[in-house]
């Protein structure tokens, strides 16, 4: 029997309208666990480099994590992974809510799209029934509306439907898959739904998902919620309200939003507003939020609650979570009640909060600067909040100027052309950020923002503390209770981390601490997006309930696998390196790993330059960032060094990065 | 009836729709409770608490599978609460053939809330949806109360018997009685 897991696959080619049931390779689930690592090993085996985005050959993989269905509190992620069309490279998007579960209660572990569909279908997985149905008359309508239609369709309340709206369907480089209170927003993965021609994925099951230890993991989930129980009476202090507890950002709770709305820039990532907030502005906000949320809101099997119902009158039910509430408010430099409006849109057609809102204001700031012009824009309103609907509505439908915004900001720029690079400025790998402009560098920061491979800093921070506490005596405090480290001496490097003087950014910590910490940090993420656990309980915030110390035991008491820390750190760098190896092979090299040229004012290229050195060799990568034929060998990743030595993107006398570094002395 | 005064353990869960977040955790840890064995697997599906749920309509209301009835009701309830309207049935516990709810996926069997086996296990101080759901949307309470030693429950004829008689006088229902097995004999 296969615990955690179903053991089956569904393999569905839109092309041919065929549908498959494959079963898997338990071997598999012992080398990449699941979720995005055998999205990885999948995408690895499958989908060549030549392959573009909205090419039919590219596959749309919708995966649960491995512990998806089994009691664990939190494990509700589904893992989409495709090929990016706003970066080119790998993407995986993630969204929580219910549908990664229900997936595995139909008794499926993965739905794997391949082949393009020449009219809008939906598809519809009943336990065994599998349908693909067509959805020619969902055309055009709202991702949350056409979720709801089908649900009336097929007659069955209690699936749960992925879907896309008019933004996936014109294939806009950042359009967003919704499921339900969540979505898969980051890197364009609606885009790719919609070219193949998918409308969405309904989904009911009723079977069962066996654990192998039934009592030992039923014992580790009481623990986790007693520790959830312990947090949430004991908000780590020191810290911004937001970051004190558990979950995502509590966005939908919280009122108290002086630290977002003075630390982010609004416009186009470029206006710092140190006195925005006030006793004024916090009571207006705080009734516009108490007025439009409903009801907060959890996804399946935990209790964080991170979400809301929104209901704005005279516009359709939505539902929210985290810092989408701000995105559009603050992009527009207009009032939260704004942001609520237009969100509810944004839902609907179903585009990235942090992307879409950053695109807009960038149009608003060409047109300003006259790069953009009414000949460009006819038509385009003066007020700031219209400006707004009018540019969505352009980019959704892909018209006029919105054809060209629909790209992202980076491709955008580089079709208008006429300077407009320069107002594209806040992009990692093309893909927009945080509007983050801060001073001083922070090595840690720094080094997360050069090579996180998902180019979404949410996606690797977490776990060790933003900025150090000014006092010695309250890190001292804050390191007390911090059984989450993976080693004592991350303690120290906290205790030691002063606000100012030698123990101060951007030389502290050192390099040597910075990679460790990172490590650390990028670490948990991976595991968590393996199990399908949610950040939001596990990598993301300070003292979260799993960590390195129980997560292996999680995992062994659920699937059997008998797996010890240092396994589960091996299992975790072998992902993590065949993901940074298929971006490898698609092109990506050293000088794309850099953070936004303004993220930081006080910039050292002699410090960045040796940080990043050290990473790579960290990692087990040469100088330009590829993993060398040692590391990929010592991870079971024969078959990429094979590949690399092949493509000549490693050759056979540089395995190790010392040769690598003289063979990039020769390049120049 | 008279008769002497007994101890009864009263068990209640409380539920507050109000603090309800959709979650199914209650779902999920009822369900791996009654697999064979224990917590084995899981599967919402069979779980002995549904939660009804609803999200756009702001309906999430957890359900306590009761009692089996061979047949539906003659009428469905429909209820609206503060002015929202909840779709037929919503908050009735049957296992009835109205219904796929409160029914063992595969066999169709009804499924009924069982209070975690009547707490029989003494590490169980509370039924285990209670436990799970962090958000206070259900609490348990235990009260004693005083009871006439007499009532023992009843069994479903006499409940039934008890019912006619109240609506038609007992002589009547035995007056029928009596021309209903003459006839049968005839
Ligand atoms: S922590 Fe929040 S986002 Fe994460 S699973 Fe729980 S409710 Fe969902
Ligand atoms: S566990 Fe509680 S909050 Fe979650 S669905 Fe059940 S009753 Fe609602
Ligand atoms: S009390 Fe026990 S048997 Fe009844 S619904 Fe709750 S968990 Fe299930």
């Amino acid at each position: 029997m296969r615990y955690a897991e179903t053991g089956y696959n569904l393999e569905i080619d839109l092309s041919r309208g065929s549908i498959e049931r494959v079963e898997t390779d338990p071997r598999e689930t012992e080398l990449y666990l699941g979720g995005l690592g055998t999205n990885a090993k999948i995408l690895w085996d499958r989908v060549p480099p030549e392959v573009e985005p909205f090419s039919p050959d590219n596959l749309l993989i919708f995966s649960t994590g491995l512990l998806c269905g089994t009691p664990a509190p939190g494990a509700n992620r589904t893992i989409v992974s495709t090929i990016s069309p706003q970066t080119l490279l790998m993407a995986y998007s993630m969204m929580g809510g219910f549908w990664a579960p229900e997936l595995k209660f139909a008794g499926y572990d993965k739905v794997i799209i391949r082949g393009k569909s020449p009219n809008l279908v939906y598809l519809w997985i009943n336990n065994d029934k599998v349908e693909i149905r067509d959805a020619s008359h969902l055309q055009g309508k709202g991702a949350i509306e056409a979720a709801e239609l089908i649900k009336q369709e097929i007659n069955e309340p209690k699936a749960h439907v992925a879907s896309i709206g008019l933004a996936g369907e014109n294939r806009v480089a950042f359009a967003s898959i919704e499921q339900g209170r969540s979505s898969a927003s980051r890197l364009g993965v609606g885009a790719v739904m919609g070219d193949k021609g998918l409308k969405a994925i309904a989904v009911r099951g009723t079977k069962d998902v066996n654990v192998a230890r039934p009592d030992e993991l039923l014992e580790l989930c009481n623990e986790v919620l007693e520790y959830i129980k312990v947090r949430a009476e004991n908000p780590i202090q020191g810290v911004p309200p937001i970051l004190a507890g558990l979950g995502s950002p509590q966005e939908m709770a919280v009122h108290d939003e002086k630290w977002h709305t003075e630390n982010f820039a609004w416009g186009n990532a470029r206006h710092r507003r140190k006195d925005f907030w006030n006793e004024e502005v916090e009571k207006a906000w705080t009734e516009t939020l108490e007025n439009v949320r409903e009801r907060f809101i959890s996804c399946y099997n935990c209790p964080m609650k991170c979400g809301a119902t929104i209901s704005v009158p005279e516009l359709s039910v939505y539902m929210m979570k985290c810092y989408s509430k701000l995105t559009y408010t603050m992009a527009s430099m207009t009032d939260l009640d704004f942001g609520f409006k237009i969100a509810q849109l944004a839902t609907e057609h179903g585009v990235d909060a942090f992307s879409a809102p950053q695109t807009m204001a960038f149009a608003v700031e060409l047109y300003e600067a006259g790069i953009l012009t009414d000949e460009d824009m006819p038509g385009f309103p003066s007020d700031a909040e219209e400006r707004f609907f009018w540019l969505l509505d352009r980019i959704v439908r892909r018209e006029g100027i919105g054809d060209i915004l629909a790209d992202g900001t980076y491709w955008a720029a580089e079709r208008i052309g006429k300077g407009a690079e320069e107002y594209a400025h806040n992009n990692i790998k093309k893909h927009e950020q945080l509007p983050l402009k801060l001073g001083m560098l922070n090595p840690v920061y720094f080094l997360m923002y050069c090579t996180g491979e998902k180019a979404n800093i949410t996606q690797i921070e977490g776990q060790f503390p933003q900025a150090p506490f000014p006092s010695r005596e309250e890190r001292e405090e804050f390191v007390k209770d911090w059984i989450q480290v993976p080693d004592e001496k991350l303690k120290q490097y906290f205790v030691d981390w002063e606000l100012r003087g030698d123990n101060s950014i951007p030389y502290y910590p050192p390099i040597q601490a910075s990679c460790e910490i990172v490590d650390w940090m990028e670490k948990m993420h991976y595991i968590d997006d393996a199990t399908g656990i949610c950040a939001g309980l596990s990598s993301f915030p300070l003292k979260p309930p799993y960590h390195i110390h129980n997560l292996p035991r999680v995992i062994s008491s659920a699937t059997g696998i008998d797996i010890d820390e240092a396994e589960l750190w091996e299992i975790t760098k072998r992902n993590r390196t065949l993901v940074r190896a298929i971006n490898v092979r698609r092109g990506m090299r050293r000088q794309d790993e850099k953070p936004p040229e303004d993220h930081w004012r006080k910039r050292f290229p002699e410090l960045e330059a040796k940080l990043l050195d050290e990473y790579y060799k960290f990692k087990g990568w040469n100088n330009q960032g590829i993993p060398t034929k040692e590391i990929l060998d010592e991870l079971d990743l024969d078959y990429v060094s094979e590949d690399f030595l092949q493509r000549g993107i490693l050759t056979d006398h540089e395995g190790s990065h010392y040769k690598e570094t003289s063979s990039e002395k020769k390049q120049k | 009836m008279s008769g002497e005064k007994k101890k009864k353990m009263i068990k209640t869960i409380k539920i507050d729709v109000d603090n309800c977040n959709g979650c199914r955790a209650c779902e999920a840890i009822c369900s791996a409770f009654h697999a064979t064995p224990k917590y084995s697997s899981n599967n919402p599906a069979r779980s002995r608490i549904r939660v009804v749920r609803d999200p756009l309509k702001d309906v999430f209301v957890p359900v306590f599978a009761g009692e089996y009835t061979a047949a539906e009701c003659m009428a469905r309830d429909k209820y609206v609460i503060d002015g929202r309207q909840y779709d037929e049935c919503a908050f009735c516990r049957a296992s009835c053939p109205s219904r796929d709810l409160f029914k063992e996926p595969d066999s169709g069997l009804p499924l009924k809330c069982d209070l975690c086996e009547d707490l029989e296990d003494p590490s169980l101080e509370e039924p285990l949806c209670v436990q799970w759901c962090l958000s206070d949307a259900l609490t348990y309470e235990e009260r004693e109360e005083e009871v006439e030693e007499e009532e023992e429950p009843l069994d479903e004829l006499e409940i039934g018997l008890e019912s006619l008689a109240d609506r038609y006088g007992l002589e009547k229902i035995m007056d029928t009685l009596a021309r209903m097995s003459e006839s049968k004999k005839g």
